[in-house]
C-alpha cells in the first residue's frame, strides 16, 4: 500500500519544550479564532516563550462559543486554560501579562511595546 | 437495462485486518470547537476499539445515510470511540454536527490526503479538483491495527451493516 508521507503533519510530533501534563497533552490550552489579531498576539507569547499549547478553536458568532462561557465564563477569545498554574485567562492584554509574569524572562526590550489588548 | 447507473470504484488498496493502520494528524471537530489530534494517541487512550468511518463530504446523502444509520444504532455506546473523516472543513463539520444532532466527532480533511493514505480516495466527476473519501470503515485496536475493514467498491455503496458490525466486533 503507498502512504503518503509527503505532508509533514503526518510525521510532525508535537512541541515537546514544556512538561506534558498527565493525559500526555500540552499543559496550555488556548481557546481561539482563526485569524483574530488579539489571539495571534497570544500565539506569538507562546512561540515566544517556547510553550507547549494545544489550539481549540471555536466559531465567530459568540452564541456558538458556549465551551468557552463554560471554561472562562465569557465568550471573548483567546483564553488561556494553564494547569501548570491552575490559572483560566481571557483578554489578550491580561493573558500577556500573566504570561510576561509566568514565563517570561525578566525585564525584555519588547515588553513596554506591547498595546492595550482587545478581544474579538 | 437498468434506468441508473452505479458507478463501480472498483477494489480499493486499504490496509487489511493484521495491518498497522496509517496514523495522522488533523484537527478533531466536535459540535463545539477543533483541536489538532493524533490517531496514534487517540486509540492508546481509548478503552476498547476505536472505529474511524470514513465518508463523503458532510452534506451529501451519502454522508447522510451513514451518519443516520450509526446514531440510529447507538454506535457511540457500542466501540471504544467512533470517530468520522471527510474532506469538509472544520466550520461545516461543527455545522453538520449541530444541525444533525450526531454524538460522534470528525477529522476534518479537506485535502483528502488521510484518504489516500488509507487508500480509499475518490476523486469526484463534475468537481474538478475535489476528491473526498469513499465510504470505508476500520476497527482499530490501541496501536492501530486494523481488526476488521469494510471499504465500498461502488459509489454509491452502503454496507450490510448487521454483518459490518460483527466485522468492526461492536458489542
Amino acid at each position: 500500500m503507498a502512504i503518503d508521507t509527503g505532508d509533514d503533519t503526518f510525521t510532525r510530533p508535537f512541541p515537546v519544550q514544556a512538561a506534558m501534563s498527565e493525559t500526555g497533552e500540552p499543559p496550555i490550552t488556548f481557546y481561539r479564532l482563526q485569524g483574530c489579531p488579539y489571539c495571534e498576539r497570544v500565539t506569538r507569547l507562546l512561540n515566544e516563550y517556547d510553550l507547549a499549547y494545544r489550539s481549540r478553536f471555536v466559531e465567530p458568532m459568540h452564541s456558538d462559543r458556549d465551551v468557552v462561557k463554560r471554561v472562562a465564563g465569557v465568550r471573548t477569545v483567546p483564553v488561556v486554560v494553564d494547569e501548570n498554574t491552575g490559572v483560566t485567562m481571557a483578554e489578550s492584554a491580561n493573558i500577556a501579562d500573566y504570561l510576561e509574569a509566568t514565563y517570561g524572562a525578566g525585564d525584555r526590550p519588547d515588553a513596554a511595546a506591547a498595546s492595550a489588548g482587545g478581544d474579538a | 437495462m437498468p434506468a441508473f447507473d452505479v458507478v463501480e470504484l472498483g477494489p480499493a488498496d486499504h490496509p487489511d485486518p493484521g495491518a498497522e493502520a496509517p496514523d495522522f494528524t488533523r484537527p478533531l471537530v466536535t459540535d463545539e470547537f477543533w483541536e489538532d489530534r493524533t490517531l496514534s494517541r487517540l486509540v492508546s487512550e481509548t478503552d476498547g476499539p476505536t472505529v474511524l468511518v470514513f465518508t463523503p463530504m458532510t452534506g451529501s446523502f451519502l454522508a447522510t445515510y451513514v451518519w443516520d444509520e450509526l446514531a440510529e444504532r447507538n454506535w457511540d455506546d457500542r466501540a471504544g470511540r467512533v470517530v468520522g473523516v471527510t474532506a469538509s472543513t472544520p466550520y461545516g463539520i461543527k455545522r453538520y454536527l449541530d444541525d444533525n444532532g450526531y454524538p460522534f466527532a470528525f477529522f476534518a480533511d479537506p485535502s483528502n490526503r488521510v484518504a489516500a493514505s488509507y487508500g480509499v480516495d475518490h476523486d469526484l466527476d463534475g468537481m474538478t479538483g475535489i476528491s473526498e473519501p469513499r465510504v470505508a470503515f476500520f476497527a482499530l485496536d490501541d496501536d492501530r491495527t486494523v481488526e476488521g475493514a469494510w471499504v465500498a467498491t461502488d459509489w454509491p455503496d452502503f454496507p450490510d451493516y448487521d454483518a459490518l458490525e460483527s466485522e468492526l466486533g461492536l458489542e
